[in-house]
This record gives C-alpha cells, sequence and structure tokens, in this order.
C-alpha cells in the first residue's frame, strides 16, 4: 500500500512534465496537422536554459526568485525558439505534400540536439537539489512515503500553467482565433483571422508550456544533457496519441497515464522495460480506440 | 534607396532575434571544471560573429529578393532560408554561388527527371566502381555503405512511397535481420547464405506481426505505433541480455563467404586467393561485399518495379491515392497493407543481414530511431516513390557526411541544417515528377503535386 502510494506520488510527478510536453504535441497536430519532432528539443533548450539562468544567478538571489526568473526568462526564449522554427523550417512547407514537414522537423530535432552539443558540450551538467526535503505522507513496515516540496512544486506550476493555458485557450479572442483555425483554417482566414500569426502563436505558446516542463525536469532530477529532448519528446508525443492528438484534455490525460504506467511498471516488474509497458499499451489502446482515448471520430467523406 | 533602409532595419531585427535566441548558447558556456560546481564564461566573439553572420545572410537574402523577386522559383531557396538567421553558414556559401544556382538547379531537374539515361549511367558508374584505376579502397567501402542505405530506402519506397504508410520504425526490420544472422551464425554456425532467405522471411513475418495491429489506424497514429514497435524491437535487444548479449552486442560474425572461398589474408587453400592463386588483399573482401549489396539492392529495384506493374502495386499505388475509393471498389485492404508491410520489412531483413556480416560486430546502437528517420529521409528527399531519387537522397544525405569525417562533432550538425534546407528548397524531393505505373497509350509525365504520396 505505501510503496503504491509512494509510485502514485512519482507516477503523477512525471505526468505531469509528460502533460506539458504532450499539450504542445496536440496544439500544433491540431491546428496545422503536423507532428512537430523538434518540440521534444525545445523541451531541451528550455532546460538549458533554466541551468544557464540558475548558475548565473547563484549566490545571487534567493532560490524561488531564482527559479522564478529561470522560468520566465527560459518560457520567453522557448517561445522565440518556437516561432523561429515555424517561420524558418514548417512556414514554407504548409500546403506543401504531408511528409514534407515531418522531415524538416526531425532535421529540426537533429538540428537542436547538435546545435546544444557543439555549443554547451556533449557531458551531463547537474546542479545541486534546489529545493531539497518534503514531507512524509505514510509510514508502513518501515518504507517511508515521501511527498518532496519539489514533486508538489511540479504539480502546482503544472496546474498554475495549465490554468493559465486554459484560459488563454477558451476565453480570450486569441484562443478564439486558435480554435477557429483549428476547425478550419481558410473559413478563419475568410472572417478576417490572421492564420499566420494564430499558427505563430500556437507555436510560441506551445513552445512556452514545453520549456516549462524542462525546467521542471531540471529541478526534479538535477541532470540533464543535450539529448533529454529525444526520449521526453517521444513519450510526450505518445501521450498526446494516446489521450487523442488535437484534444487539450486528452494530452494531459495520456501524460498522466504515462507517468503512472512507467512509475508502477518500474515499482513492480522491471526498469528495463517500462518504456516497452508504454509503448505496448498505446499500441493495444489503439488498436481498440484507433482515434486514442478523447480523440475525435473523424467522418470520413469522399 | 528607401527599399534598402527597409531591408536594413529588417535585417537589424532579425540579427537581433539572432541574438536572443543565441545568446545563451554560444554566447555563454557552462563548465564544470571537473569539480560538480558549475561556472559561466563568456564568449562574446562567438556570438558576434553568429550574429554578424546572420545580419548579413539576411541583407543579401533581401537585396536578392529584390533584384530578382519576380523570378519566384529561383529566389525561392533564399527568400525561405533567409527568414531567419538559423542557417547563417548555408546561407553564406548559397548567397556566393547564387547567379550559378538557378541554371544548375534547372539543369540537374531536368537531368534527373530523365530517369531513362540517368538510371543505366548510374548503373554502370555503380557496376565498373570497384574497377576504376587510382581509387582508393575505402571509397568502395562508402560505396557498400551508401548502397545500403539505398536497399533500405528502396525497400522503405515500398511501404512509404507506394502504399502510403507512414512507417517511422522501419529500422525494426533491419534489427530482425541483423540479429537472425547474428545469433544463428553464432550458436549453429549457419552461413551467410543460408541465413540471408531466412532473415528475409522472418522479417517479413515481424512485419505482418507488426502489421496486424495497425490496420486500421492512419496517418500519425500509424507513424507512433510503428515508431513505438521500432522502440520495443530496440529496447527488447538491449535489455535481454542472455539472448542478445545485450548492450555488448554480438561479435565473431563470420563474412561471407564466395562458393565455400573464405576472404582471408592468409591465403592458402580454401580461401579466395588461394584458390585462384593471386596475393590475398583486403579490397578483395570488400569488392566482394560491393557486389553482394549491389545484387540485393537492383533485386529490391527489380522487384518494386515489377510489381508496380501487376495487381498488387497498383492496388498500393490506389490505396495511396485514396483508401476509400479503393475499398469502394473492392481491393481487400487488409492484404493490400500486409503486403506492402511484408515485402517492405523482408528487403529490410535482407540488408540487415548483409550489415550484420559486413559489420562481423552488432550490438542495439545501430538500431535507433535516428536510422529509421534517415531512411525516411531518403525516401521523401528523394521524392517518395521514386527509385531513382533514393540513389540521389542515398549519395548525399550518406555519402556527403561520410566525406566530411574531419568536422566530427559538426558533421550532424550540418546533417540536420541539410534535411530542413532541402525539404524547404524542394518540398517534393529531387525527384517531383512521376510517370504512371500503367498508362493506355503513351504515359504522361505529371508533376508529383499530383499524387498525394504518404498519405496514411
Amino acid at each position: 500500500m505505501a510503496y503504491a502510494l509512494q509510485q502514485l506520488v512519482n507516477g503523477v510527478t512525471l505526468g505531469m512534465i509528460y502533460g506539458l510536453i504532450a499539450v504542445g504535441y496536440t496544439m500544433v497536430y491540431g491546428i496545422i496537422g503536423m507532428i512537430n519532432f523538434a518540440h521534444g528539443d525545445v523541451f531541451m533548450v528550455g532546460a538549458y536554459v533554466a541551468i544557464i539562468v540558475l548558475t548565473a544567478l547563484a549566490g545571487i538571489t534567493s532560490v524561488p526568485l531564482g527559479i522564478l526568473v529561470a522560468l520566465l526568462l527560459s518560457a520567453a526564449l522557448c517561445g522565440l525558439y518556437g516561432f523561429s522554427i515555424e517561420r524558418v523550417a514548417y512556414r514554407p512547407l504548409r500546403g506543401s505534400f504531408r511528409l514534407a514537414p515531418l522531415i524538416s522537423a526531425i532535421g529540426m530535432s537533429i538540428l537542436l540536439e547538435n546545435y546544444v552539443q557543439t555549443s554547451q558540450g556533449a557531458l551531463e551538467r547537474a546542479i545541486p537539489a534546489v529545493i531539497p526535503g518534503g514531507i512524509t505522507l505514510m509510514q508502513q513496515n518501515g518504507f517511508v512515503v515521501q511527498l518532496s516540496w519539489m514533486q508538489m512544486a511540479i504539480v502546482v506550476v503544472t496546474l498554475v500553467t495549465l490554468t493559465i493555458f486554459t484560459y488563454i485557450v477558451t476565453k480570450t479572442p486569441l484562443g478564439r482565433a486558435m480554435r477557429a483555425v483549428e476547425q478550419d483554417a481558410k473559413m478563419a482566414a475568410l472572417l478576417g483571422i490572421d492564420t499566420n500569426r494564430t499558427i505563430s502563436y500556437t507555436f510560441i505558446i506551445g513552445s512556452a508550456l514545453a520549456a516549462v516542463a524542462g525546467v521542471m525536469f531540471l529541478l526534479y532530477y538535477g541532470v540533464i544533457d543535450f539529448y533529454i529532448g529525444f526520449n521526453a519528446g517521444i513519450k510526450a508525443f505518445t501521450a498526446a496519441v494516446l489521450g487523442g492528438i488535437g484534444s487539450l484534455p486528452g494530452a494531459v490525460l495520456g501524460g498522466l497515464l504515462i507517468g503512472l504506467i512507467e512509475a508502477f511498471w518500474s515499482g513492480y516488474a522491471t526498469v528495463a522495460y517500462k518504456d516497452v509497458a508504454v509503448y505496448s499499451i498505446l499500441a493495444i489502446v489503439l488498436m481498440f480506440m484507433p482515434t486514442g482515448l478523447l480523440g475525435r471520430h473523424d467522418v470520413e467523406k469522399v | 534607396m528607401k527599399h534598402s533602409i527597409a531591408n536594413f532595419k529588417d535585417a537589424a531585427a532579425v540579427a537581433f532575434v539572432a541574438l536572443l535566441l543565441f545568446g545563451p548558447f554560444l554566447g555563454l558556456e557552462l563548465d564544470d571544471n571537473n569539480t560538480g560546481n558549475l561556472t559561466l564564461s563568456t564568449r562574446p566573439g562567438l556570438l558576434a560573429i553568429a550574429v554578424g553572420l546572420t545580419f548579413v545572410a539576411r541583407l543579401l537574402a533581401l537585396f536578392w529578393q529584390d533584384q530578382f523577386g519576380k523570378q519566384e522559383r529561383s529566389t525561392r531557396f533564399i527568400k525561405l532560408s533567409g527568414q531567419y538567421g538559423l542557417f547563417t553558414a548555408p546561407l553564406i556559401l548559397a548567397a556566393a554561388k547564387v547567379p550559378f544556382l538557378a541554371p544548375a538547379a534547372k539543369f540537374m531537374a531536368a537531368l534527373m527527371t530523365s530517369g531513362r539515361f540517368m538510371a543505366p549511367l548510374l548503373l554502370i558508374v555503380a557496376v565498373t566502381m570497384p574497377f576504376w584505376p587510382g581509387l582508393d579502397e575505402s571509397y568502395v567501402d562508402l560505396g557498400v555503405l551508401i548502397m545500403t542505405y539505398v536497399m533500405l530506402g528502396w525497400g522503405l519506397n515500398i511501404v512509404v512511397g507506394l502504399a502510403g504508410l507512414l512507417d517511422l520504425g522501419y529500422v525494426a526490420f533491419y534489427a530482425v535481420g541483423a540479429y537472425t544472422f547474428a545469433l544463428l551464425s553464432e550458436n549453429y554456425g549457419f552461413s551467410f547464405w543460408e541465413c540471408l532467405p531466412i532473415c528475409g522471411i522472418l522479417a517479413a513475418a515481424w512485419g505482418i506481426f507488426l502489421g496486424f495491429p495497425v490496420l486500421r489506424l492512419r496517418g500519425d497514429y500509424l507513424a507512433i505505433v510503428t515508431l513505438a514497435f521500432g522502440e520495443i524491437i530496440r529496447l527488447v535487444i538491449t535489455n535481454w541480455v542472455a539472448f542478445t548479449g545485450g548492450p555488448n552486442g554480438i561479435i565473431g560474425i563470420p563474412h561471407p563467404t564466395l562458393f565455400g572461398l573464405k576472404f582471408s589474408m592468409l591465403g592458402g587453400p580454401g580461401t579466395f586467393a588461394g584458390f585462384f592463386g593471386i596475393t590475398p588483399d583486403p579490397s578483395q573482401r570488400t569488392d566482394y561485399l560491393y557486389y553482394i549489396i549491389l545484387l540485393l539492392a537492383l533485386l529490391t529495384n527489380w522487384v518494386t518495379l515489377r510489381l508496380r506493374r501487376q495487381p498488387l502495386g497498383r492496388a498500393w499505388e490506389a490505396l495511396r491515392e485514396d483508401e476509400i475509393a479503393c475499398r469502394s471498389l473492392g481491393i481487400n485492404l487488409r492484404n493490400t497493407k500486409l503486403t506492402a508491410f511484408a515485402i517492405g520489412a523482408m528487403f529490410g531483413g535482407f540488408a540487415g543481414c548483409f550489415f550484420s556480416t559486413r559489420e562481423g560486430f552488432i550490438d542495439p546502437t545501430s538500431f535507433t530511431f535516428i536510422e529509421s528517420a534517415t531512411v525516411l529521409a531518403i525516401v521523401v528527399l528523394g521524392g517518395a516513390g521514386s527509385q531513382l531519387g533514393v540513389c540521389f537522397a542515398a549519395i548525399v544525405m550518406i555519402g556527403v557526411p561520410a566525406l566530411l569525417q574531419e568536422l566530427a562533432v559538426y558533421r550532424m550538425l550540418i546533417f540536420g541544417i541539410a534535411l530542413v534546407t532541402i525539404m524547404v528548397v524542394r518540398p517534393r524531393g529531387f525527384i517531383s515528377t512521376r510517370k504512371p505505373s500503367v498508362s493506355l497509350g503513351k504515359p504522361k509525365i505529371i508533376g508529383a503535386d499530383m499524387v498525394s504520396e504518404g498519405r496514411g
């Protein structure tokens, strides 16, 4: 029981990070129908910006302020990265044949990974635990269930970020424009919505969310390298598809599920095969629900 | 004049964005000095160079656009890749050569589309290559590598280019082939030629096995599940240490023999050199491997070209163009999809078998997602569905980086830049025209945008 509770805590924390990245995938997919393979690497760039900011601020400011600055700067800069990536690699290919943006995105992913590797070195970079300690939830047969402050911070920051994000999407003119473009880009353009600008904003917001996830990842694990984006990106993409790609609540749900599957599989079966478990469950779910858990069923028209 | 001021402002804005983008990564450097404590040092020079280059590149691009803006096609490259500063280096190169770019591209396009002349020429080059005087052995070795990717590309072309099923986990079948041969030879002493068909059959079986669950999936759902299968196979290979040797891989995989004659440096009876009475030379084995993969690749090509004219291949192409129409016409979608997966996988298995015999050593790092992505990139860059395009793309994407070995760490960076740039310049791939596989009367060549490759 205690062990299961600990896995639940770990799984939810991990799931929150995946969920944040998955939202970016699903948004981009919803609005322009492409898999943004470079999204995982934007997450990695976010983590790197944060480690640079935290290193620069170490000893100058208090820890919470440092984290806040890292979060804001990282989100802003990653937003700019997302914007530039879209302008350079995806916009010229919009409306072109379907595989072209995919290959361009894979190229962008390779480019970003190697850009960070060559500029910041291939070694792992580590920071000491920024928020140590935590509270003990439960004690059973000598097994202590820990809920660290860091995990709580991750859940809180994620929820706050997702709340802001949901507000933007559902309540603001920008959100309305985004939903309109998602439904029918041509019609939205005819009604006076600047689709290019809306798509740019989508990339900026998605990348900022990935950056927040990157900062959380850095603070949680304390160690990053230029390759973290690949694995996290694939998992988050899996989460987005599991939840039903194009569906925002689905992305968060998928992220949580993936996090929980990973945590419980690591806890009760083998750590080595946790990714195999994740991918197998994805395949099984899609076999029976071909558009994911919360995905829309597209009506096929001829 | 007014125009140039606007250009100047535009370039300055782009340079400012570049400054922000590059700032933390090129301007600052993390270092832990092996003490565990991170420190930051500044690199203003590098940052200034990067930002300056971006500025100049953007200015040149805008200038070019003003001068030759009317010629839409030729300026496309400059206009698009000049938009932001991430591609400064290739842009400078391109800007320097711009006057020659457009006619050269036109010439290349004309040359490439006329497969009638290009294909036999390439074939002659490929067949005679090991005999060119003065050619270093390492180039033949590079030829073997390129040919392996050509074969993989042709194999994947069946799935992606013909049947229009997006497969991101093609490397799984390559791994199945490679490990089948490695394990059979290690445990039961099978030789390459005995294993080759077994590898193909097993890979095809895996193709069908993995194809079944994804029959109902479309587009990106299909892509992620195939990617997941690729990862599952790699993870199982990595973690099942007792069976596959895990991360240590399998060593001592035998090299192929020519009718039982070994290619050994020692010479003597039973070896190739000893039988023919010539001095043993390492190049003999390289040449032999070269011809094996050439034959295998040509087999792939021949089978594909033949199948395209037959009901099965036409069903694939119909499936690619419109799944619903295809179903309405009574084509059995399940069989059509599964045969595409199986035949594509079979050639992947052959290539994997060849890979392990060539290397003599395999481990899971050879079968990562990046391999799948590379093969898919070759197919798409070549112009999905085009056999000749795959050759060009493989030469460009595999041959060129291999020649840039000295650049070491920058190699993959350049690979990434090249992928994006080529895609932006030629979204339809190198060969962007199509000839119908079957037609009434003389086939008419059409633009690739008339057909819809890769629709899941």
